[in-house]
């Protein structure tokens, strides 16, 4: 009898320490977080993928939290939910929305099988990365896209596939979040997160080769030459044109597409425009991410 | 004779020595020479000449862009063309200094004479004296890393460096450029040993030779004795086995006097070892005894399809295609061009690449050579394991590196690994193993300078 007793006291002492250094340490060391950060991360759409700049849908939380606080949400934006999301945050906190424009991604490299010939077989590691580490791939062109996909691996929202027949990969645009996952994933960054602009439609120069005019033309027709031709023809100044490499500025443009038809090489692509004056024969056309010139085949879509 | 040779691992490639008897030519001049302003390991040069600039053979045409850089000479007397990019060894156009050639007149300070100036004959010559000569003369080493030779020279007051190495081990298949080197100039090669022993402040010199070259050991010793058997330098020639990647420099240290290296960031001089590849002994002789700074090597340009493959003595900035052309050129089929050898060399897609200084072969590899076989899954044989000279698992890091493991990759060492390929030639399975350690290397070299320039 008096065994069981002390082995109850014995117990019942240690557990009465263990309960006093439990409570003290909860009460010296406790950490703080804002109830908000809980709920603002319940209505984040939890995938994770970074596309805010911040370690994942924690991180995002945590700064919205922080942002109200401080009195803006500027800058903060959730790609993947977009204004929906980003909305009901806003509720929550108390706060008016800082709505960033819808972005989509872009690739910029028109170098389909056709235009940019094949010089060499690849026989290693087929990811983009081992091929950009080994030389400027099968084709002559060392700043083009290099057709392994490795942009496909990183959307996690199936937004991204090659075209077996062009060899590049193609945005679904309803999918894309723009979370930029495959803009990091490309190792020659071909891949820009774009203003998706006005009812989708916008101009980009489908192209990153620095290389001189002769030499850029000489590994694809599809090109960039830098001619300037297309900033000379810019009436609004949105196009720069930097070691031979043409950019429009999308905050600049006003999408008159003046630049698309003087463009020699057909580098600078327009998506989602109505086709100009359909002909009775032809069908009415949208010219398509990646698909420059007119000789490409281009993908139907409907507006 | 007991020939040495590393601890661990190591295999052992078909040969395929096509040009070991083939003596060196001169290569002729091109119409056209391209300087790459990135030959060497660190900073690009920064170009001194500009367009329309007459050079003769030995003008600086571009300087050291910086301490870990080495300046660059104009290998041919002309006009300046362009600066301008072109293609180099990397596969991508780099820019490059390119001159039209016109006849061929030197820099009258480069003692063209044959005559062998040896080192007692020159007492000028103190350590710093030469290390400053190798260094403004642009040699790096010449073996196909490219690191500039008079930083080796110079090591961290941490280190103390106990004796030069000399690797004249060649142990990459089908490249001969050495082997000829050391028959045809093994008096030269003995000065420049003294002379960078001098430099290092050194006694101890090794010469490490592998046992299929034994007219090659049986020469250099009988001179070693010669020269060295009434100075203080004790100098001695090392027969090593065949075994891949003798030529490597932790391996060549481990085979010549039995010590490992640790792991990087440790170099080869933290035990006491400066290695220098033949042909760097060779070009700091000239440097330093001929005032003639680095514009010429040795070079094999083999394959087996090939109708004359040779070794020539080179200017640089020489297209491959030149010295293709005069080997027969470029065989009928799919052909795979390499520069360097079969294992250690870097695939090209064009024949306008440059020799730089770092070419010690162009090999072409045709038909089924040139072909990689199907991956097959791994069968965890573990070959992979026992041929990695560098004890690593590399099986486990292509898989780490395949999954982006990082962490895991650097916990398990993936920095240490030489790139030498042997997991990748011995996979029974064909696995492309290699390529993903290359990776996942680079990946994990990138994060630890990212981390140590935040400190």
């Amino acid at each position: 009898m008096n065994f069981i007793l002390i082995a109850v006291i014995v117990l019942g002492v240690i557990a009465l320490i263990a309960a006093l250094v439990l409570y003290v340490c909860s009460k010296r060391f406790a950490v703080y977080e804002d109830p908000r950060i809980a709920q603002v991360n319940e209505l984040l759409p939890g995938a994770n993928c970074g596309g805010c700049g911040f370690a994942g849908c924690g991180g995002m939380a945590d700064a919205l939290v922080k942002g109200a606080d401080s009195g803006s949400l500027e800058g903060l934006s959730c790609p993947v939910g977009g204004s929906e999301v980003m909305g009901r945050v806003a509720d929550l906190l108390g706060m008016a929305i800082a709505n960033g424009e819808p972005k989509v991604a872009v690739v910029r490299c028109g170098g389909t099988c056709e235009l940019r010939p094949k010089i060499a077989e690849y026989a290693g590691l087929r990811t983009c990365a081992a091929m950009h580490a080994c030389g400027a791939g099968e084709t002559a062109c060392g700043f083009g896209c290099l057709g392994c996909g490795d942009c496909v691996l990183a959307c996690q929202f199936d937004a991204i596939l090659l075209n077996p027949e062009t060899g590049l990969p193609e945005v679904d645009e309803e999918k894309c979040t723009a979370c930029g996952a495959c803009a990091k994933a490309c190792p020659r960054g071909i891949i820009e997160l774009r203003k998706k602009g006005p009812k989708s439609r916008r101009l980009f120069v489908a192209c990153m080769n620095k290389d001189k005019g002769a030499v850029s033309m000489k590994a694809c027709k599809a090109s960039c030459i830098g001619c300037g031709k297309c900033a000379k023809e810019c009436q609004f100044e949105a196009i720069t044109v930097a070691g031979n490499l043409s950019y429009i500025d999308p905050e600049k443009c006003r999408l008159c597409r003046k630049c698309e038809k003087v463009c020699p090489t057909h580098a600078i692509v327009a998506v989602n425009f109505p086709a100009p004056k359909p002909k009775p024969d032809t069908p009415a056309e949208t010219s398509y991410t990646g698909q420059p010139g007119p000789s490409s085949e281009r993908k139907e879509e409907t507006v | 004779m007991n020939a040495r040779t590393f601890l661990i691992g190591g295999i052992h490639p078909e040969e395929n020595k096509l040009t070991h008897e083939v003596a060196t030519q001169v290569a002729s001049l091109p119409r056209q020479a391209i300087f790459p302003l990135s030959q060497h390991i660190g900073a690009p040069a920064k170009p001194v000449v500009q367009k329309g600039d007459k050079v003769k053979v030995g003008t600086l045409i571009a300087e050291a862009g910086g301490f870990v850089s080495a300046p660059i000479f104009s290998s041919v007397s002309g006009t300046v063309f362009k600066i301008d990019t072109a293609i180099d060894a990397t596969g991508y156009r780099k820019p490059a200094i390119i001159i039209n050639v016109e006849g061929d007149e030197w820099e009258e300070s480069i003692d063209r004479s044959e005559q062998l100036e040896l080192v007692k004959d020159h007492p000028e010559l103190t350590p710093e004296e030469i290390v400053n000569r190798i260094k403004n003369a642009g040699v790096v080493g010449m073996g196909g890393a490219c690191f500039p030779t008079f930083i080796k020279l110079t090591p961290p007051p941490t280190a103390k460096a106990e004796c030069v190495i000399i690797n004249a081990v060649e142990c990459e298949p089908y490249i001969t450029a050495d082997y000829r080197l050391m028959m045809e100039h093994a008096d030269e090669i003995l000065v420049g040993l003294e002379l960078l022993m001098k430099a290092a402040k050194v006694t101890d010199g090794y010469i490490g030779i592998e046992t299929n070259k034994p007219q090659a050991i049986d020469l250099l010793s009988k001179k070693c004795a010669d020269v060295f058997g009434k100075t203080g330098y004790h100098v001695e020639v090392v027969p090593l086995q065949q075994r891949y990647p003798q030529g490597g420099e932790k391996q060549l240290v481990d085979a010549v006097i039995g010590r490992q290296v640790p792991a990087p960031p440790a170099i080869p001089v933290n035990v006491g070892a400066i290695v220098q590849n033949v042909g760097t002994a060779f070009a700091v002789y000239q440097a330093v005894m001929k005032h003639k700074p680095l514009f010429e090597r040795y070079t094999t340009v083999t394959g087996k399809r090939l109708a004359n493959p040779g070794n020539f003595l080179v200017r640089m900035g020489t297209p491959m295609q030149d010295l293709i052309e005069v080997c027969g050129g470029m065989p009928e089929g799919d052909n795979k061009l390499l520069a360097g050898g079969p294992m250690m060399g870097k695939a090209l897609t064009s024949t306008e690449v440059p020799i730089c200084k770092g070419t010690n072969s162009v090999t072409i590899l045709s038909g089924d050579d040139a072909r990689r076989k199907e991956p097959q899954p791994c069968i965890r044989c573990a070959k992979c394991v026992g041929v990695c000279p560098m004890g690593l698992e590399p099986y486990l890091l292509a898989k780490l590196s395949a999954f982006k493991n990082w962490e895991r990759a650097e916990h398990e060492d993936i920095v240490s690994c030489i790139e030498c390929g042997s997991c990748q030639f011995t996979c029974p399975a064909h696995r492309p193993l290699l390529d993903n350690i290359r990776q996942g290397k680079q990946t994990i070299m990138g994060i630890i300078r990212n981390r140590s320039a935040k400190k």
